[in-house]
């Protein structure tokens, strides 16, 4: 019973893991890996939901008969355009990050920003 | 046709009475640079204004009524002006009392040698604006919108002198003002409004004769406390706090305009919002009247222990001020009356009292009244200005005092207010122990007091001319009170 | 939406003009869409000429008209000041950057507003977060990079909570038009997909409004961008998030059930106040005056939240005047710190020591709007508190009306706390030569400051569109 809706334990788990590592790393990096995480999670949740027992690609010919919905996939399809432009930018910041403290853990940053103020 | 022309002509007079000191501001602001002119302009617009609200009182008189409509600021709620006698009454003290006080201010500042001066006159006149405002608002809401112009334009009066003490004055001023009136006030307003479907003054009150007593007697109790320029007891450390200021501008905060305002709305809120029937049948009245009962007496105490003579002043005011307050609880046509022109009497006698104290500070160099001993050698015209005016205060004839006291005692035994009755009596045999000793002194030093034998040296001719005014006129209203009463009279008459 | 033109016109003040000239029509252009809104009701436009539950539609009512108009206006203003004020705080050779991101921001939020898909949603939602990233990091100030990635990892983890409640609801619905899905969505509404979908975006869309506790990403994000961005931000970024929020809960999920379904009431209420309470008392104890109004701006979201809350359309009325009002105090705010900036390049409290005469325009604008957040009559803050006031009245709700006059206090307490450092005390020694700032800054300034008093004085515009708005969707509503 459970296993029948095997695609979305691993949506949950991985989800999890991805939030878990956001809030609990203080590496920028790692926290930036954590976040692609949890997106791709939501990646797969998006395209195992629209797939359809036994069908196939949308493609529109003889013989097949049934198919996957094609919509979320190309939804998806934008959202992963979208996490990798998420990505990018924050590995930018957290390159900029680096050189502007020489660190990229939150606490050394922090710790500076007190000094400063 | 012709009358209706005159109405008309009347009408924008409203409008201008207070546009007008507005419009002054800039023209004060635009001549700054040159003393001289700007207090052309000042002197001038002062007596324009007075022009406009003679001839409104005259409009008044002939029982044409006069309104007028801006504009409507939130659907049903319109910014606009209509007179009645009790507003009149106000406009008519305020407008007379700038033009002394601006011709005191002038010798005052010039003598004084304060800074900023012009910012000084410009923030004159736009409280003086929104006192006009006040005095001629239509609703509640149109007067609240002026009630907070007028605080925060005498904010920076209040902090003129720029100093440490004066900043921490201005923020007490500010604090409670304006944290009163959003906090009770406006709560109040919006309350009324919700309950009654108008703020519109109406004779007779705008609620139902079913409203719910409990939620209209709490909503007296939010506009009581709200209304913090009346300086309620719990609510009256402002003025106290506000004596940083220039005397000119205690004269006008504490004589004239932001306490008068505050009790001017109170009498506003009791008779045309709460209406008399329903005021003397709420539960909280009664609460409300011990309270201001209190409120003199307290301030009547504290007052006795003030060295300084401006706080001692500062405390009389609140222990007048719960006069007017109680005579507006009362509930009766004898309470509105004293209170109507108690308005007006206090506002004469205090007035002189405060210019004295400008006088003696710009003359003598003196604040404490410990220091006081034997200045009436050196000042005779200011001190017997001083005395005068205290007579006006305690409610002794030959002062205008005794008038307004006089219709006040009348309202506490018409709704057998006992208590309230021997308050009024005590405070002002503690009026007499607080100020009669000044003059007292004064004049009788008693042996060996250093400050003797200097000669005359009086205040600056300006500032000497305008007290002895305020000085005479209170007198004036003791022997010719008839248009003052006639006046208060009709506030209740128009109800009828 | 003409950003990528950007890139190509090499000359910055080529790039300032044309931004400008974007900007100008998008608002020209919504002044048009509002008339029209408010005269025939919604409009519908087809992207690519598919029909509605298939294709992407745009589809603006009287409500999304009005955010339309407050965006491209206050963009517009910013604008103005912009080209004056990023030479101080920006690169030069990152001039043309900020307007491509500026712009690109700018297209995401109308996007949002104007679009009639759910999905859509997110992607401009992207879009403009996106931008905004760049565009905090672009601040002078080192901190402004870790203000910015704070922000975008919290920004991200909202979108994708959106993203996921947007998935179940397509799920459950098969459609991702909002119109379609208000109305599928009342046949599914007991499923537990459904509830799970609407807390998704819910908190999703409340990560990005900085509703308390939510808000921690927002005052180091309005403190180290660049004055321009915090200006334009202000005004804008939460006013959109708000637009979300209301734009699920009333049109898509329907009243009934958002109110049902979890007990939304209280805890809008509640965090409204918390948010409202904590953080303007957070805002008397900064040092740093845009930190100091970035938690005022969180207080003004509790506000809007509070009025949301109630669910009755004099609440909703209150909250999107505040939506409007808020935008033009914010924005005339920021711009006018921005100023400051400008000429003494710090905005520290302490810094502002005699500023009430060496910028006495400025600080003038400053103290309007210091007003209008407090709430005096005759400014914009006064019309919307009094509405809010009126509506909690409305519901019974003694005690909420009396807290929300008390925060006003609050107001009074940090806004006074600038005026008496501006005012009183004699200018410090380093700022002896400050003078007033350049035109291009009061103008713009003062072109706020003005619609402050105006909307505050001739409310008609303003509430008769905020009043159309929520009764629309109170219409709509089943």
């Amino acid at each position: 019973m459970l296993m029948d809706h095997y695609n979305y334990w691993i949506v949950v788990v991985l989800m999890m893991t991805g939030f878990y590592i956001v809030i609990a790393h203080g590496n920028l990096i790692k926290k930036i890996v954590g976040l692609s995480i949890f997106q791709t999670s939501v990646f797969i949740f998006y395209i195992s939901m629209a797939k359809v027992e036994g069908g196939t690609a949308p493609i529109l010919e003889e013989g097949i008969r049934q198919y996957s919905n094609p919509l979320p996939h190309v939804l998806i399809l934008t959202a992963i355009v979208v996490g990798i432009a998420t990505t990018a930018l924050g590995l930018a910041l957290a390159v900029r990050i680096k050189e502007a403290y020489g660190s990229i853990e939150e606490e050394e940053i922090q710790r500076q920003d007190n000094l400063d103020c | 046709m012709s009358a209706s022309l005159t109405s008309m002509s009347l009408a924008s007079m409203l409008q201008f009475s207070i546009i007008l000191p507005m419009l002054a501001t800039l023209a004060i602001v635009a001549t700054g640079r040159k003393p001289n002119l700007r207090e052309a302009v000042t002197i001038s617009t002062c007596l324009v204004l007075l022009y406009f609200v003679i001839n409104l009182y005259q409009g008044i008189k002939r029982g044409e009524s006069i309104s007028v409509t801006w504009w409507e600021l939130l659907p049903g709620l319109q910014v606009s002006f209509n007179i009645e006698p009790l507003g009149m009454l106000f406009a008519l003290i305020a407008s007379f009392l700038w033009l002394i006080t601006t011709v005191y201010a002038i010798g005052y500042m010039r003598d004084h040698g304060e800074h900023n001066q012009t910012r000084f006159y410009a923030c004159f006149a736009i409280a003086i604006g929104s006192v006009m405002g006040i005095a001629f608002a239509a609703n509640l809401f149109t007067l609240f919108i002026f009630y907070e112009i007028l605080t925060l334009s005498t904010y920076p009066l209040v902090t003129h002198a720029g100093t440490e003490k004066a900043k921490r004055g201005g923020r007490v001023y500010l604090g409670i003002l304006l944290g009163t009136s959003i906090v009770f006030f406006l709560l109040a307003i919006v309350s009324t409004w919700f309950v009654a479907g108008t703020l519109d003054f109406t004779p007779g009150g705008v609620f139902d004769a079913n409203v719910n007593k409990t939620v209209a007697g709490v909503l007296l109790v939010l506009f009581i406390f709200g209304i913090g320029k009346a300086a309620i007891m719990p609510f009256h450390r402002w003025l106290p706090a506000a004596m940083v200021a220039p005397t000119p501008v205690s004269a006008l905060l504490h004589a004239v305009a932001v306490v008068k305002a505050g009790v001017f709305t109170v009498l506003k809120v009791c008779v045309f919002i709460f209406g008399l029937d329903l005021l003397s049948v709420l539960p909280s009245t009664q609460f409300l009247l011990y309270l201001a009962g209190a409120s003199v007496l307290l301030a009547s105490l504290v007052a006795m222990r003030q060295d300084n003579l401006k706080a001692r002043l500062a405390y009389s005011t609140v222990s007048q001020l719960g006069y007017v307050t109680i005579g507006a609880l009362l509930a009766t046509s004898a309470g509105v009356m004293g209170s109507s022109m108690h308005i007006a009497m206090h506002a004469f006698g205090k007035i002189t009292l405060f210019f004295c104290a400008g006088a003696i500070l710009v003359a003598a160099h003196k604040s404490k009244i410990s220091e006081m001993h034997g200045l009436g050698r050196q000042m005779p015209i200011t001190m017997a200005a001083f005395f005068i005016a205290s007579l006006s205060i305690i409610g002794v004839p030959p002062a205008g005092g005794t008038w307004s006291k006089w219709f006040l005692l009348m309202g506490t035994m018409e709704t057998e207010q006992w208590i309230l009755m021997a308050v009024l009596m005590i405070s002002s045999l503690l009026n007499i122990a607080y100020l009669i000793p000044i003059p007292f002194r004064a004049f009788f030093p008693g042996g060996g007091t250093s400050s003797a034998g200097i000669g005359i040296k009086e205040a600056p001719l300006a500032s000497l001319i305008a007290l002895c005014i305020t000085a005479v006129g209170s007198v004036v209203l003791f022997v010719y009170p008839q248009p003052l009463y006639d006046l208060a009279r009709a506030i209740l008459v128009i109800p009828g | 939406m003409a950003a990528p033109l950007c890139l190509l016109l090499t000359r910055p003040r080529m790039v300032w003009l044309f931004a400008l000239v974007v900007s100008g029509t998008a608002f020209l252009t919504s002044i048009l869409l509002l008339q029209q809104v408010m005269v025939s009701g919604t409009i519908v436009y087809e992207l690519g000429g598919w029909k509605a539950p298939w294709g992407i539609e745009y589809r603006i009512d009287q409500l999304s008209a009005f955010l339309l108009l407050i965006i491209s206006a206050v963009s517009t203003v910013v604008l103005l000041a912009a080209h004056t004020s990023i030479q101080q705080e920006i690169p030069a050779s990152r001039h043309r950057l900020f307007y491509v991101l500026y712009l690109l921001s700018l297209a995401g939020m109308l996007g949002i507003v104007a679009t009639g898909d759910a999905f859509n949603v997110f992607v401009f939602l992207e879009i403009s977060s996106l931008s905004a990233y760049a565009l905090i990091a672009l601040g002078k100030d080192r901190r402004a990079l870790w203000a910015a990635y704070q922000y975008l990892i919290m920004g991200t983890i909202g979108a994708t909570f959106i993203l996921i409640g947007i998935g179940l609801m397509y799920q459950m619905t098969g459609t991702l038009n909002m119109h379609d899905l208000s109305v599928r969505l009342p046949a599914v509404e007991h499923t537990r997909t459904v509830f799970t979908a609407f807390a998704f975006i819910i908190v999703g869309v409340c990560l990005k409004l900085a509703l308390f506790p939510l808000h921690l990403w927002l005052p180091n994000a309005y403190a180290y961008a660049p004055s321009i961005v915090t200006a334009f931000f202000a005004a804008t970024a939460t006013k959109v998030a708000i637009y979300l929020l209301i734009r699920f809960t009333f049109s898509i999920f329907g009243l009934s059930f958002s109110f049902t379904a979890l007990p939304l009431q209280i805890l809008f209420l509640v965090l409204g106040l918390l948010g409202v309470f904590v953080a303007s008392t957070a805002a008397i104890y900064q040092t740093n005056v845009k930190h100091l109004f970035a938690y005022s701006s969180i207080a003004q979201v509790g506000y809007m939240i509070i009025g949301f809350s109630m669910t009755t359309a004099t609440g909703l009325m209150a909250t999107l005047l505040h939506l409007f009002n808020h935008a033009l105090m914010k924005s005339a705010l920021f711009l006018a710190l921005g100023a400051v900036m400008y000429r003494i390049g710090s905005v520290q409290l302490s810094q502002f020591q005699g500023l009430g005469r060496q910028m006495p325009l400025t600080m003038a604008a400053i103290v309007i709007g210091g007003l209008s957040l407090i709430g005096v009559p005759l400014t914009v803050g006064f019309v919307s508190k009094w509405y809010l006031v009126l509506a909690v009245i409305e519901n019974g709700w003694w005690p909420v009306a009396v807290l929300i006059l008390l925060a006003s206090l609050l107001a009074v307490v940090y806004v006074w706390r600038i005026v008496e450092v501006a005012y009183f005390k004699p200018p410090l020694a380093a700022n002896e030569s400050v003078t007033e700032a350049p035109l291009s800054f009061l103008v713009p300034i003062w072109i706020l400051v003005v619609a402050n008093l105006y909307f505050g004085i001739d409310t008609r515009l303003s509430i008769e569109v905020a009043q159309a708005a929520a009764q629309s969707l109170f219409g709509v509503s089943p």
